[in-house]
């Protein structure tokens, strides 16, 4: 099961990247799609391991929805960091405050703190640095408001962690 | 038209490019410098890309384009993370004016 799924993944992912099928013409290169299917069952036999250990969870339709829910937030959220680096570096006397803190989440599957992460990462002032077995996260803070874990999770981990749990859990 | 709104959008790409570079320039030490680098070059070369394929319309080439953002975008908080990591656990300091270090006290508190 596992398999079958990272191989359809890793074909639609060749499907992509190459388009064999020509819309104009209606012909297919034959050669090309052949060669995905070598492509996509080698990788799909070599790298099941590091795949993902619930394939069931990627054919739920709620959870798309909720993704695409998660979008135009993350896009906000991201418009925001970027204005907000831009602000800090032009200014001539650079109104930085960094320090590392720590943040604790509630989130359990990798794929979901993998997100989570990612996502601290590209917004507002904040990069995750490493995270340990039982669920705390290190942020460096670009401009550190409270130095206590709660605070700091609140601030930080809570407006996203809400919606991913809904997506990845 | 399209055209036009694929050069706005590639302009725009561009100059968070540019801000990002400066920040890497500017700010203080490695993690201060991560942060500008992957936020403003994420988002810059998003609005490139996206830019391309406003100009594309609908053909091969976006969907490549959509590919590569979709690969940058989880691609690159990824290598920052390693990065940072790695640089801590090597014994890159903060910079001065930092407030705090919880990694490092709690690394010092399991030795």
């Amino acid at each position: 099961m596992r398999r079958l799924t990272l191989f359809l993944i890793s074909f639609l992912t060749w499907w992509l990247l190459t388009w064999p099928y020509d819309f104009s013409s209606g012909q297919m290169d034959w050669q090309s799609f052949a060669l995905g299917i070598f492509a996509a069952g080698l990788v799909s036999l070599l790298f099941v391991s590091i795949f993902t250990k619930s394939p069931h969870k990627l054919f739920i339709l709620k959870r798309y929805l909720w993704f695409l829910y998660y979008i135009p937030v993350f896009f906000y959220y991201c418009v925001k960091a970027n204005l907000d680096v831009v602000y800090r570096v032009l200014h001539p006397k650079m109104p930085i405050n960094p320090g590392i803190v720590k943040v604790r989440t509630k989130l359990k599957s990798e794929s979901a703190i993998t997100a989570l992460c990612n996502s601290i990462t590209l917004t507002p002032g904040t990069l995750s640095v490493d995270l340990t077995d039982d669920g705390y996260i290190y942020i460096h803070w670009i401009n550190v408001t409270s130095q206590d874990t709660k605070k700091a999770t609140e601030e930080i981990v809570t407006k996203f962690e809400k919606i991913l749990e809904r997506i990845f859990e | 038209m399209s055209s036009l709104i694929g050069l706005i959008l590639m302009g725009i790409g561009l100059l968070f490019d540019l801000f990002g570079c400066i920040g890497l320039v500017r700010l203080p030490d490695v993690y201060n410098r991560l942060q500008a680098a992957t936020k403003c070059v994420t988002l810059g070369t998003c609005f490139l890309l996206s830019g391309v394929m406003v100009s594309e319309g609908v053909s091969a080439l976006s969907v490549k384009a959509l590919v590569c953002m979709i690969f940058i975008l989880i691609i690159s908080p990824t290598a920052a993370h390693a990065i940072a990591r790695g640089a801590h656990l090597s014994g890159v300091k903060l910079w001065e004016g930092s407030v705090c270090d919880k990694y490092a006290e709690d690394r010092e508190g399991k030795k």
